[in-house]
Order: structure tokens, then sequence, then C-alpha cells
């Protein structure tokens, strides 16, 4: 088959490779319709993702038609047409009992790796390294997945591909960043990035009853479709200092949530932003978090830091002082995306919701390398690619 | 402890340790702290010794124990303490099993020749009796390491421990422990072990084999007996395409 294939940094390439067979018994095969490159497949892309292999195949946002199941799966039949959560959880164990999907104790076949760097390990991943499982990914004509009766979820008729997509992942994500604000009435909720999560948690944020949103970021384009499509209000960072702006729309409070939609490899301004980008360079730091500071430093006291973009390691000038003296909540974590699979399923059916709104690019598998380029440079106004095997 | 104090009084014979060395390893290995921490410069294979003596009239009542190869163990080893042969490697894991009890993990465990499922090393297990079995393990450049172990002491869906005979290619005692976690919160699975390697060739091949990563290869072996145990399968990508 072919498959979207990292080969290091700033090289993807799409190969011919062996097509997946099932492994395990509770194992399906499905045949992918429609695939996606995420926000943080671009981390992988620019090499700040430890333990990948050359020769991964990458991607974790993918959907589409079982085609074989092991002897365990009892819930899909070949034929059904499914989206797959990007985490893979077995459904049994103490943390997805307990509805957090992305801790499941039994899916990481490389779980020791995990415990040297985290202390503990998180879910596999499909397709992102093999500290998360080294799975294969999903931007390929097939894939294997695992616990094929707990992930998936099945798709009624009449809706297409591109409305129900991204339940795989960015959808769920942003809203589980807005649900993590504990948002009440009157308040008003900063996200900062409008890529294709910060525009679902703008979203989600204003159907979790927020009084208004303000969304940061400083491509004309994404802060066009955060006003069009989401409703926000917009603040350029790169034309204003965005703690004081949104002390200024804030009636001097700040924020009552602030989401961190960026993550990461946030660009910075100025002494700072080369500060970071120096040390992330000669791996002194890992991780760039001028987000996650400007958010500490703008969100009102007593509020709330919700973090939905990716930290893999580790952090420079975090500002605890403030976080801690203004007694915030900092709330963080890949996303559970089994929690939310049938209850977005049925806000996308209901209308409440209409995901396939921030689609700028269809694309053929066999061009995910231009799709990267383009995702990670706004090239041609890009904001989300969806790739067809 | 109440068992094995009162099968202790029942055979006042038996050269065993005293009844405070019993309770005291007795208490170290079914308590919560750190074993390995406890025992110190103590073998584990002597304070499984010590627990066995509370408890060998349990299994010698039950006609299951091997007293000739218990005593000649205990010889080797006190030998072995004497002559200072402290290059023991020795290991200590934990891991908490959802919504299975201890009954049902002992019964699963108990059975060794279910071990290889999990133990990756381990090419097979096989009993030979009540107590005694032979197990043969994958050892670098394919070759095999193969001895016979006994149960050394027991107590039934809590504790298994078990040594090598005297006389094996390998020095090897351990015992795994299954203690119910707080309410709902599953079985503590703990195993400890210890190997010493013997001197020369093989020796130092074996060392090298079990010197490589000890704890995680216990550690993984735990974690692959959860996954069974909670999920119903191990989790693995071997066999899975990529581009190299």
């Amino acid at each position: 088959m072919k498959a979207v294939c990292w080969h290091g940094a700033m090289d993807i390439r799409v190969d011919t490779v062996p097509d997946p067979t099932l492994l395990n018994p509770q194992d399906a095969i499905i045949k992918i319709t429609s695939t996606a490159i995420c926000g943080s497949d671009i981390h992988i892309y620019d090499g700040f993702i430890p333990s990948m292999q050359p020769g991964d195949i990458v991607g974790h946002e993918f959907m589409g038609e079982v085609v074989e199941v092991g002897r365990a799966v009892k819930r899909l039949q070949p034929g059904d047409r499914v989206v797959v959560p990007f985490p893979i959880a077995c459904g049994h164990c103490f943390f997805c009992q307990r509805d957090l999907w992305s801790l499941c104790d039994n899916s990481n076949p490389n779980a020791a790796l995990a415990e040297k760097l985290y202390g503990h390990s998180p879910a596999a991943l499909f397709g992102y390294s093999h500290l998360f499982g080294g799975y294969a990914g999903g931007q390929a004509e097939y894939a294997r997945v695992p616990f094929a009766d707990v992930g998936p979820i099945k798709i009624p008729d009449g809706l297409t591909d591109d409305q129900v997509l991204f339940l795989s992942d960015i959808l769920p994500t942003g809203y589980m960043a807005a649900e993590n604000c504990n948002i009440q009435p009157g308040d008003v909720v900063a996200v900062w990035g409008c890529g294709p999560v910060g525009q679902f948690a703008i979203k989600s944020a204003f159907l979790l009853g927020a009084e208004r949103v303000i969304a940061i970021d400083r491509i004309p384009e994404r802060l066009k479709m955060a006003q069009t499509y989401g409703g926000a209000e917009l603040i350029n960072y790169e034309e204003v200092d965005p703690g004081e702006a949104l002390k200024e729309m804030t009636g001097g409070r700040g924020p009552d949530a602030c989401i961190d939609a960026v993550g990461m490899e946030a660009h910075g301004m100025g002494l700072e932003g080369w500060y970071d980008k120096v040390k992330q360079a000669v791996r002194l730091e890992t991780d760039r978090p001028n987000v996650l500071r400007q958010a500490i430093v703008a969100c009102r006291k007593g509020g709330t830091v919700s973090l939905a973009g990716v930290y893999g390691g580790f952090l420079d000038k975090v500002p605890m002082g403030a976080a801690f003296n203004k007694g915030l909540t900092l709330k963080m974590g890949q996303t559970h995306v089994h929690r939310y699979l049938q209850p977005l399923l049925k806000r996308i059916q209901t209308r409440a919701l209409d995901p396939s709104g921030i689609i700028t690019h269809h694309l053929p598998l066999e061009q995910a390398a231009h799709g990267y380029d383009i995702f990670k440079e706004k090239k041609d106004n890009c904001i989300k690619v969806v790739l067809k095997p | 402890m109440e068992q094995t104090n009162r099968n202790q009084d029942h055979h006042p014979e038996e050269q065993l340790p005293d009844i405070g060395d019993t309770e005291r390893w007795g208490s170290l290995l079914t308590g919560g702290a750190m074993v390995l921490l406890g025992l110190k410069q103590r073998s584990l294979r002597g304070a499984l010794m010590a627990l066995a003596g509370g408890s060998l009239a349990y299994h010698g009542a039950r006609g299951q124990k091997s007293l000739t190869a218990q005593i000649s163990n205990q010889i080797a080893n006190q030998v072995g303490e004497a002559v200072g042969l402290d290059q023991s490697i020795r290991v200590e894991k934990t891991v908490t099993i959802q919504n299975r009890s201890p009954e049902e993990l002992y019964s699963f465990w108990r059975n060794f020749e279910n071990l290889p499922i999990f133990m990756r090393h381990l090419q097979s297990v096989t009993v030979l009796d009540q107590t005694r079995s032979h197990w043969v393990a994958q050892a670098p450049l394919g070759q095999t390491v193969e001895w016979d172990a006994a149960i050394v002491t027991e107590q039934d869906n809590r504790l298994i421990a078990w040594s090598s005979e005297a006389g094996a290619e390998i020095d090897h005692s351990g015992f795994v422990r299954f203690q119910p976690a707080p309410p709902g919160r599953g079985t503590e699975v703990k195993v400890v072990m210890e190997y010493s390697p013997p001197v020369g060739l093989v020796g130092v091949t074996i060392a090298k084999f079990l010197g490589e990563e000890p704890e995680q290869q216990i550690g993984d072996d735990l974690r692959c007996f959860k996954m069974l145990m909670e999920a119903g399968e191990i989790a693995t990508t071997e066999g899975q395409p990529a581009a190299r």
C-alpha cells in the first residue's frame, strides 16, 4: 500500500510498504477514505518529537471502512464506516474506566521508554513516535486499529467524511480545551492560536456558554476564520501586545479562562522569541512556551489556563510565581477522545457544529509532502489539509 | 503470620530459623515497604528460607515439600554468603491490576506453564510435580539457560516463593505477592528476584543477559501480565509495516 512516511526533519515521503495485518485478537484493519494532517504532525515534521525512526508511517486523524476484524472483535464488522480516535485505549484499565482514555495503561508496548521520561506511560497514539507506542499511523491506504471494539465510532448514513473526520482528534481536542475552562455565565475566554484546534476551541467555548471569545494569532486568514467561522473578537499579536490588549478588552480583569491552542512550537516575539528559538535549537529546552507564559500572565486572578497545544519535554522561564500567586487552575493533557465521540457526533447531526468549515485543502495522499509544506509554512492560505488515499 | 506461627508450634523438631526471624521476614515480605530496602545485606534466598521455616509444616502437612532440597539450598546459600558471593542482581517491581482479585491472578501465575506467555525471555516452564519445575530461558547468541526450581513457600492466593535447586546452572530465587489494593483499585502484584550468576564463561554470559536491564525486564514482564489480565491481550507492533 501507499503510506506517508517520516524519514527525517522536513523529509516526508509517500512510500510503498506492505499492507498491515491483524496482529492481536482485538485488532481491525481499516481501509482509509480520509486522513488529515494535524498541527501536532508538524512537530514531528520539524524533528521535535524524540524517538521517531526513519520509515515510520505517520498520521493520527483518519477514518474509513472496516475490511477485516480479529477473532475477539464483536462490535465491528467488515463494511462498517468508522472514525478512529487518535489515542489507543484498552477500555478495561483504571483510566479507561474513569473516562481518562488518553491515559490508558495497556496500549503502549514501549511504556518503559515513556516511564523514563514521564514517570508513567500515557496511552499509545497512532503514528506519533516510539515513545507513544510506535504504532503505524493513518496517513496511508490501510491501518491496523487495536482494541477495535473500544475506539472506533460507527458513522450513520447521511454524513460526509469531511463532517465527521475531525472527531478523530481536533474537534474533541478543541472541545476538551473549552470544557476544561469550566465556563460560567459571563465568562470571557481567550484563545491563543487560530489553527484548526483553536477554531474548534472558539466554537466550543460559545457552545459551553462563554459570553465572549477573544482569538489571538498573526495570520490574517486564520484571524478572519476565527471571526467568520467562530464569531470571536480578534487580537493580532504582531500589531499589539496581547497582554495589554486583553486587559483593555476585559475591563482590566483579564480573561476568565485562557486556552493555549499552540503548544511547544509557539512563535515568540522579540528577545524572548529568540531566547527560546536558540535554546530549543541547541536542545537546552525542548519546547518554546511563549504562549503559555502570556496566558498565565494575562489570565484573571483565580482563572483557568487550559492547554490543548502539545508539550513534549521541558520548559524554561514559565512564570510559576504568577500562576501560584494568582491562584490559577492549570488543566492539560492529550484529549480523551473516546469520551467526546457520541456527544460531538450528536452536535454534528443536529447541525450545531459543522467541522468541515475549516478545511482549506483536499489533496491526494501522493501529495502529502506538499500538504505538509503548505500547512507548516501557511502557504496558499492553508489551514487544514485532508488527504484522500 | 498467624498461620505460620501456629504451624511452627506444631513442628518444633525441625531445624528451622527461630520464630522471631520468621516473623521478621514474613512481615517484610508481606508488608507495604520496599522489600529490597528491608533486606539490606541479607540474601533474598535467606529471607525466603526464614519465611519457609514458618510455613514448611503447612506444606509438610500436605505432603508437598521436598525438605531435602530445602536444606541443601540452605547450606549452599550459607556457604555462598560465607565466602562473600554478594554479586547478586536484585530487582523489585510492583504493578497494580484492575478488576482482578488476588485469587484470579494467583491461580493464573501458579500454573507456571503460563509464565512464558508474558515473560518474553522464557522459552518454557515444565511443571515436574507439586513444587518442582524446569525452566528454559533464552540467552544471547541463540543459547539457552536451563534450571530446576522449587517452591520454597507459598500462601494460597497471596504468595509464591521459589528458588533454583542446588547445583543449578543459575542461582535464582524470588517471590510474587498478590495483595488487594485499596477498595476499587484492584490487586497489587509485587515481584522480587535475586540472581547470583555462577563464575566462569557461562556465568559471564548469564550475568550480561540478566544484567543488561534486569529492572526493565521484570518491569516489562509484569506490564505484559497486567495487559493480559486487564485487556485480554499484550500490546504489540511487531510485524506492522514501515518504510525500512
